[in-house]
């Protein structure tokens, strides 16, 4: 492979693979930044990679190359009803967040296959999608000499979409009214209670919209690198978000960031096989490198990761 | 917090009461209808961690019961045949006593994962039969059924050498260990018997269940010019395939799927890009072996090893063009007749 090759590889391959983490470790911290700790993102995924299948096993002839992209939408749109299974839990009634997303992560991957059942005759997997969410070329930007080969031609246009969210969930954190208001029910409820915010209405937010992009980011993996759905179409992928969001210190962009480079780190470990010199190394170098190069990046440059001062508490409202 | 607390103390509670009486339901029903006909040819299966309806191993075994149940007139249940899903290797275990327990005569196993387990039941059972596909255990009333994967890997190997227009071709891996090392070697073998000047590509995932990963190995060996991947590495194979339909809008790709008929896995809008399936017939093996215990014939102790020339592995016609065709179907008779020996292992190879 040549050097233009070798770095046009090691991107895709970080995008296609970061983009499912990127969107659901945005919606994590949207969650915890509102004071509900949501374990259960790997459940959401599960639920979103089944609909979006569904979705575009049955609506594919209908609407023709834009189903990949409804069907993310609907992957987004069960998501956050699943979600409002952890919403209610948590927040109305008061239960053990850790304990709530477990039994969203326990309930899913056995709904998704009882339900494939259920809607295809008793099969364990559903069939392949005919329109899958392809790799492609971004317009204008591919044109760029150099970076634009890199970057941009046959790359993956949902992550560079999860980048632009990650960065507007940081403004809207930051520095919207909504968002101060929402960090506010997780700092520290009471005050916020103490001055009529609706501390239950902007948990009930954190969490939908997490429950929104985690469907997405399970709708992404399905749709993008699966292609069809079974019992290990999600298979750690929540936890991952779930780390990243907290290598990301809470924050969205660190947390794409963070998840951006899980995903590049399991390439260099793929890519470095074909780089000479460096190919000579043992193979067992590859395969433990990604989570050696997450810990001494952990322990070397992140530093202390700080979560929101009420994140995991219940809030009872004083009457 | 102290409510909360109490909360998760009662779910936890509740989700053990449930395993609990779960657990007892079974027993008493399976206690209840205990049945000595002598002439008990019952049989049942229990599947690795796929299920019955894995589209794969299992399914395969369990097709193969069926057919020979629905031929013997028997019905799906006690004293008929029957199958335990195995969700995790902890279920292993407790779904052989209960077969034990419902009194079936021959009990199998499909996949290596289940070796332990099926030891210490034969050991504590000496009257049940138990079967394991797979792999291979010595006792007296455990018959062992292999496969010659790597025979029918070979042909694959030689389909994928007359295909390639790059001189270059993939192979992706599960993870390493006896089975898939079969699958390797007699691919790399297959390859230099037809040309010793083409390159194979060994990358390994190390798991059955990262499509992710198989993606990305997919798409680099894509990029490195090989234009053929025999993807061996169960879940993980669903990304090689996505992957595939990515490239194969730039250029001809192919993909070789494993154990059953990928055809469907191939499928994108402008044709099939599943060049051909290495075929792995387990429920062959399933059905004549309960056929033997019918017979009296229950081959305990021994080991049957199934190749090409017992049918229990095969090659799919898939998109081969005719002049692969030929080469496949020269190389198969001259391993039937064994002037070409295929290695199990990838350092046998010269």
């Amino acid at each position: 492979m040549d050097l233009m090759t070798i770095l046009s590889t090691v991107v895709s391959t970080t995008l296609i693979y970061s983009a499912p983490l990127i969107f659901t470790s945005i919606g994590g911290s949207f969650s915890e930044h509102s004071g509900i700790v949501n374990v259960g993102l790997e459940g959401i995924m599960v639920i979103g990679a089944f609909s979006s299948i569904v979705f575009s096993l049955f609506m594919s002839k209908t609407f023709g190359w834009m189903t990949p992209w409804i069907g993310l939408f609907v992957g987004g749109i069960i998501g956050t009803l699943f979600s409002l299974i952890h919403a209610v839990a948590t927040i109305n009634w008061r239960t053990d967040h850790i304990i709530s997303g477990t039994v969203l992560n326990l309930m899913a991957p056995a709904l998704g296959i009882y339900l494939t059942k259920l809607i295809f005759d008793g099969k364990g997997q559903t069939g392949f999608i005919s329109q899958p969410l392809a790799s492609s070329k971004i317009p204008v930007l591919s044109k760029i000499p150099i970076i634009g080969k890199i970057f941009f031609e046959n790359t993956s246009i949902v992550a560079y979409i999860g980048i632009l969210v990650s960065i507007f969930s940081w403004w809207l954190l930051k520095y919207t009214r909504f968002g101060l208001r929402l960090r506010s029910a997780g700092e520290h409820p009471e005050a916020a209670d103490s001055v009529g915010i609706s501390v239950y209405f902007y948990r009930y937010c954190g969490v939908l919209i997490s429950g929104f992009l985690g469907g997405i980011g399970g709708a992404i993996m399905a749709e993008s690198i699966t292609l069809n759905f079974s019992g290990t179409t999600i298979a750690g992928q929540g936890f991952m978000s779930l780390a990243a969001m907290i290598f990301g210190k809470w924050n969205p962009i660190g947390a794409m960031g963070a998840a951006a480079f899980f995903g590049f780190a399991q390439s260099l470990a793929i890519i470095g096989k074909y780089i000479p010199i460096i190919d000579k190394i043992p193979n067992y170098w590859f395969t433990i490198a990604p989570y050696l190069i997450t810990i001494i990046v952990l322990v070397a440059f992140v530093g202390k990761s700080q979560a929101p001062a009420a994140d995991g508490s219940t809030f009872i409202k004083s009457k | 917090m102290k409510l909360g607390r109490k909360f998760s103390l009662i779910a936890v509670l509740m989700v053990v009461g449930i395993g609990l009486t779960a657990c007892g339901n079974n027993q008493s029903k399976s206690g209840n209808k205990n049945n000595s006909s002598k002439d008990n040819i019952s049989a049942a299966l229990v599947t690795d961690v796929g299920g019955v309806d894995d589209k794969s191993f299992n399914q395969s075994g369990w097709e193969g019961l069926e057919r020979w149940g629905k031929k013997n007139g028997l019905k799906k249940g006690v004293n008929g045949y029957n199958y335990a899903q195995s969700n995790s290797d902890a279920d292993f275990a407790p779904n052989i006593n209960k077969l034990i327990q419902a009194k079936y005569k021959t009990i199998f196993g499909t996949g290596y994962k289940l070796v332990s387990a099926i030891k210490s039941a034969a050991k504590a059972n000496p009257k049940t039969n138990f079967v394991i596909i797979d792999d291979v255990i010595k006792a007296d009333n455990v018959a062992s059924v292999t496969f010659k994967d790597n025979e029918a890997a070979f042909l694959a190997g030689v389909a994928a050498a007359k295909t390639t227009k790059t001189k270059k071709v993939g192979f992706i891996g599960g993870q390493r260990g006896l089975v898939i090392d079969r699958f390797e070697a007699g691919y790399r073998q297959g390859v230099a018997a037809v040309d010793k000047s083409i390159k194979v590509d060994v990358k390994y995932a190390d798991s059955f269940a990262k499509p992710d990963v198989g993606q990305a190995l997919a798409k680099a060996m894509f990029n490195n010019d090989e234009d053929i991947i025999y993807q061996a590495s169960g879940g993980t194979g669903s990304g090689v395939f996505s992957a595939a339909k990515n490239e194969i809008k730039k250029k001809k790709v192919w993909v070789i799927g494993v154990d059953r008929d990928q055809e469907d896995e191939g499928n994108y809008s402008g044709g099939n890009l599943t060049l051909t399936s290495t075929l792995k017939g387990v429920g062959t093996v399933v059905e004549k072996m309960a056929t033997s215990v019918q017979k009296n014939k229950f081959p305990g102790g021994k080991v049957s090893t199934y190749g090409l020339k017992e049918k229990g592995v095969d090659l799919t016609k898939g998109h081969l063009s005719s002049d692969a065709l030929n080469a496949v179907e020269n190389y198969r008779q001259q391993i039937i007749d064994g002037k070409i020996k295929v290695v199990e292992r990838p350092s046998q190879l010269k």
